[in-house]
Formats: structure tokens, C-alpha cells, sequence
């Protein structure tokens, strides 16, 4: 009976709490969430009435969960595939900022510089050596994302085109054991989103242009795709004024200060 | 004598209520095991249908993007990484077992028995970082072609250490559970103290241990993460890179487990579909090796009657 009432009174709280504030749900990439989770803290440190709890997942997780109803908004770190918008048309694309996929390698490698052409034949296991793209005789290892990934989504789309990812790749779950993976294995090349760069990843600049936002705006640097929020229909009430807030100037300030880009 | 029927009757009314209690829970276990496999059989058919039965079990190439999902590669991968883990880890537990039954006075055993049963309490993501850390640029160290410390060798190691502690524990009772006139007989017919545990003590407790190493077996087949972390997750059938056979260690792999926790958080439709398919492999596989393990101790159990 205790229990009961206590059980009871959790309920009361919780029911009472979620009277105050209104809850959005966000779910999605790993690649857009970092970034969410920024801008969800920084609009509800001005709207107390606003609580937005970021889930990962994974961009298609994300697209699906507007779907079956389980969150309010979507992430996704690449464009809407047709399948999805075919089987939800109700689906409304909110694209939030734009990131670059950077090509790092192991750190203290003499290769700092390579073009796309030989990006993807090295992620298609044609080219397994350095010494074939001016670096010194070792084996190269491709480190990549698994099926499924947006980020995987994305460089394959944007770099290997027909070609398939080689089957040889160490696959790690995600952005941030690809780095661990890349600057722990000699010889190893991965693609990380700008996002995660630091400063233990070694970039290589593509057809000459170093990955940074100044370069993908000017339209230098090839490799980037947008980040996207997804919505069942047109937002509404609080899920409406925290996207409005995002796209506005001082959410897209915040997307440029970490090193996305913005998309105005 | 009223209250006396009375009384009986409340008791053997509380009798049958708790056997229907106990027999409710016993039930549950099973009912829930099923439960779990029908729905994952039932979520696994639409990618038997599409991809056929001996495609998928035979397929090299898992590509699901271009619709090829072949899990004879995690097939591999599983089944190597389990014979690693109890090639390494099935003389240490043993060696562990004898040793805290049959030799350690009393302060050493309270030392390494916690010890042990430490090890079975450390969180399997915290094995992964550790491989991740010390294990696999050790392994890198292995000059041969191709090796980037990734792989079966650092994942067996990992899974050897987290199947230890079940497999030592469960023989050293099995060991325990000798009868002591085994020992003296043996002792008193002038066998060493060696002689009495290779010859009679140890070849005694064979169910037992035969018992311990399957449950380990178990656990190795259904352990995921800690192998996600060091095994590389590249979907091919391990080879050997150089003339020595046991090169094949060196190679990257995936586990069937590693495949749906990798990939399930993305997967719709067939795919999603094909790793179901790949749980229902796995769940088959460790049905085999468990009722495998029932029949080899029922089998040495009746020989030993015999004898």
C-alpha cells in the first residue's frame, strides 16, 4: 500500500512538472547531437518553461521516430532519402546547418595532401599502400563508419560514388571511436565530421583545399552535407519557436561558433 | 475438531496457492524464452523469404545497401573468436581451479578467489577500453602483413580474461565435489600429490568441467560489446597472411552479436529484418552448444556409473 501511494505521488510530480515545462523530444544522429544538445541548453537557460531532451540513435532512427510518434523533431546528418519521404509525405525538412566530412590520417604522416579521386580509391581498398600516393611504403587501413551511418551515408555518396567501401575497412560505431581508432593506428586513414576534429586528428587538405568552414563556403572543399531536423507536418507551439530559434541569428551564431557552417 | 479441518484446510488451501505460485514462476522462464524466440523468428521470416535460407547462411558478402546479406563471415568470426578465447582461457581457469582446491593454503585462496570473482563483476564496456588501449597496440607489435593489432588474437585475449572467472569457479566446485576418499585411495596407493590430481581428481570432475568450460562458452559467443570495441568489424572470413596458420588470428572479423548491435539502430526493412535473422543463428547456436554440453555430461556421467 505504501508503494502504492508513493508510486502515486512520483506520478503526481512528474505529472506536475511536466505541467510547468513543455517537453520536446529530439532524436537522432550522433553527428547532430553534440550540436542539439548546445542549442537545446542554450534556449532553455532563456525559456524555463522549455525542457528538450536530445536522444541519439542514428539518422534513420531519427527520421523513423517523427514516424511511429516516440519524439517531436528528427536528426538527420544527411539529405531525406525519397523511400523515407514516399512512405511519410506528412515529413518537413528543417535544415539546420551544414557540416564537412574531414579525410584525417594517423598522426606524423608525411601525406597531408591528396585528391578526391584518390580518397575514394583508397576507401575502395584500390589503393592499399602510402607510397602510391607520396607517402612513405606502409599499408594504409581504412577506418570507416558501418552500414547505415549518415556520415558513411554522406562520403559515399559525396566521394565513392559507384565504387563500394572496402569490405578490408575497421568499422567503429561511431564519430568518436573512428577518431580514437585513426590516431592510435599507424597507417590509418578515417573521415570524421568537422565536429569531432581536434587537436589529436591530422587533416588532409582535398584538390588543395584544407576542411574548414571557410573553404566548404567558398566552395573549395567538396565533402559536406547538410544537417537536418525533421518534423511530422509543419512545427507547432514550443517545437516551432525553438527551430525558429535555431535557424534565427542567434542559433546560427551558436552553429558557427562550433565549426559548422551556417546556412544563411 | 471443527477448528483443528479448519486449520487444515487453510493450510493445504496456502500448500496448493504457493505450488501454483512456484510452478506460475518456473513456467515464466520458459514462457518468456519462447516468447523471445517466436517474436524474433517471426521478425527474422521476412528476410529468409526474400534472401532464402542458404543464401543468407552461405553468403560471403554483407552489403545491405546492395541488398547481399551473407553472414557466413560473422559465422566465422564468432565461431574463431570462441575457440581463441577457450584455447587462452580454458588452461588458466583450470590451472586456477586446481590450484585453489587442491594447493593454495587458506590466505592465498582468500586473495585470488576475490580476485577472481572481481573479474566477473567488471563491466564488459571496461574489458573493451582496455583491449581498445593496451591490448590491441600490443598486438600491432606482431610483425606479419596487414596486422594493425585490430582483431581475432585481441578479442579472444579480452574474452578469455571474461570467461575465466565462470569457468574457474564452476570447475573448482566441480573439483571440490570429489569425493575425499578418491584422494586418499589414490594418495595411500602411492600416487604423488600431481599424479593424484592429473590421474584421478581431475578426470573425476570431468562433467563439472565439461559443465564450466560450455557455460563459458556461452557467455563467449553471447558477449558483444568489449568485441565491437577490439575486433574491427570488417565484414570478411579471417584468412591467415602469412605460411603459419595461426596468422588467422590476426585478422579482423565481426561476431554475429557485434553485426546487430552495430547496425540495428539504422537498419528498416529486410535489413533490419536480416539481423533478426542473425539473432536467430546465434540463438541456434547457442542452443547446440548447451544441449551439446547436456548430452557430453550425461554421457561421461553413465560411463562413470558403469565403471
Amino acid at each position: 500500500m505504501r508503494f502504492v501511494s508513493m508510486a502515486a505521488a512520483l506520478l503526481l510530480a512528474t505529472g506536475a512538472s511536466s505541467a510547468f515545462a513543455e517537453e520536446i523530444i529530439v532524436s537522432g544522429s550522433t553527428t547532430v547531437q553534440p550540436l542539439a544538445e548546445l542549442l537545446a541548453e542554450r534556449y532553455e537557460a532563456d525559456h524555463g518553461d522549455v525542457q528538450i531532451v536530445v536522444q541519439g540513435g542514428g539518422s534513420s532512427v531519427g527520421v523513423k521516430s517523427i514516424d511511429n510518434g516516440t519524439a517531436h523533431i528528427g536528426m538527420a546528418s544527411r539529405e531525406i532519402k525519397e523511400s523515407e519521404i514516399a512512405e511519410n509525405p506528412e515529413i518537413v525538412i528543417h535544415t539546420i546547418a551544414r557540416d564537412g566530412i574531414a579525410i584525417v590520417t594517423y598522426p606524423g604522416f608525411a601525406v597531408d595532401e591528396l585528391t578526391m579521386d584518390q580518397v575514394r580509391d583508397i576507401f575502395a581498398g584500390e589503393i592499399t599502400r602510402w607510397n602510391a600516393v607520396g607517402g612513405p611504403n606502409e599499408m594504409i587501413t581504412v577506418v570507416a563508419r558501418e552500414e547505415g551511418s549518415g556520415t558513411r551515408a554522406a562520403f559515399e555518396e559525396l566521394v565513392l560514388g559507384e565504387s563500394l567501401m572496402s569490405a578490408d575497412a575497421i568499422l567503429q560505431p561511431s564519430n568518436g571511436a573512428v577518431r580514437t581508432t585513426v590516431t592510435s593506428t599507424p597507417g590509418a586513414i578515417a573521415y570524421i565530421s568537422f565536429g569531432y576534429m581536434d587537436d589529436s586528428t591530422m587533416p588532409v587538405s582535398i584538390n588543395g583545399a584544407a576542411p574548414s568552414a571557410e573553404t566548404v563556403e567558398s566552395g573549395e572543399y567538396p565533402v559536406y552535407r547538410p544537417l537536418n531536423m525533421v518534423t511530422f507536418g509543419e512545427p507547432e507551439g514550443a517545437v516551432a519557436q525553438w527551430l525558429d530559434f535555431i535557424k534565427g541569428a542567434d542559433g546560427q551564431a551558436i552553429v558557427a561558433a562550433e565549426g559548422y557552417l551556417p546556412v544563411n | 475438531m471443527t477448528s483443528g479441518s479448519r486449520h487444515y484446510a487453510a493450510r493445504t488451501g496456502i500448500e496448493n496457492t504457493m505450488k501454483t505460485v512456484l510452478l506460475v514462476s518456473a513456467l515464466a522462464s520458459v514462457l518468456i524464452v519462447l516468447l523471445i524466440f517466436v517474436f524474433t523468428l517471426k521478425e527474422a521470416m521476412p528476410a529468409f523469404r526474400e534472401i532464402g535460407f542458404e543464401d543468407m547462411l552461405l553468403g560471403k558478402v554483407w552489403r545491405p545497401g546492395n541488398d547481399q546479406y551473407g553472414i557466413l563471415a560473422m559465422i566465422a568470426g564468432s565461431g574463431l573468436v570462441t575457440l581463441g578465447a577457450v584455447a587462452i582461457g580454458v588452461p588458466l581457469a583450470l590451472g586456477t581451479a586446481v590450484f585453489l582446491s587442491e594447493i593454495a593454503p587458506g590466505w592465498i585462496s582468500g586473495i585470488v578467489r576475490p580476485s577472481v570473482e572481481l573479474l566477473a563483476g567488471i563491466p564488459s564496456v571496461v574489458y573493451g577500453l582496455f583491449g581498445m588501449v593496451v591490448l590491441v597496440p600490443l598486438v600491432r607489435t606482431i610483425p606479419a602483413p596487414g596486422n594493425v593489432g585490430f582483431g581475432l588474437l585481441s578479442a579472444s585475449i579480452v574474452l578469455a580474461v571474461m570467461v575465466l572467472p565462470t569457468i574457474a569457479n564452476v570447475s573448482e566446485f566441480a573439483i571440490r565435489s570429489v569425493p575425499k576418499g578418491y584422494r586418499e585411495g589414490s594418495l595411500a596407493l602411492g600416487a604423488t600429490k600431481w599424479e593424484t590430481i592429473a590421474r584421478v581428481i581431475v578426470p573425476a570432475a570431468r562433467p563439472g568441467i565439461i559443465s564450466a568450460v560450455v557455460l563459458g562458452l556461452g557467455r563467449a559467443l553471447g558477449e558483444t560489446i568489449a568485441m565491437i570495441m577490439v575486433i574491427g568489424n570488417s565484414v570478411v572470413i579471417p584468412s591467415a597472411s602469412t605460411g603459419n596458420p595461426l596468422s588467422i588470428f590476426l585478422s579482423r572479423a565481426r561476431t554475429l552479436t557485434g553485426n546487430i548491435a552495430v547496425e540495428i539502430s539504422y537498419a528498416t526493412g529486410v535489413h533490419e529484418s536480416a539481423l533478426f535473422a542473425t539473432g536467430v543463428v546465434l540463438f541456434v547456436l547457442i542452443m547446440l552448444v548447451n544441449s551439446s554440453a547436456r548430452f557430453l555430461l550425461k554421457s561421461s556421467i553413465s560411463r562413470g556409473g558403469k565403471n
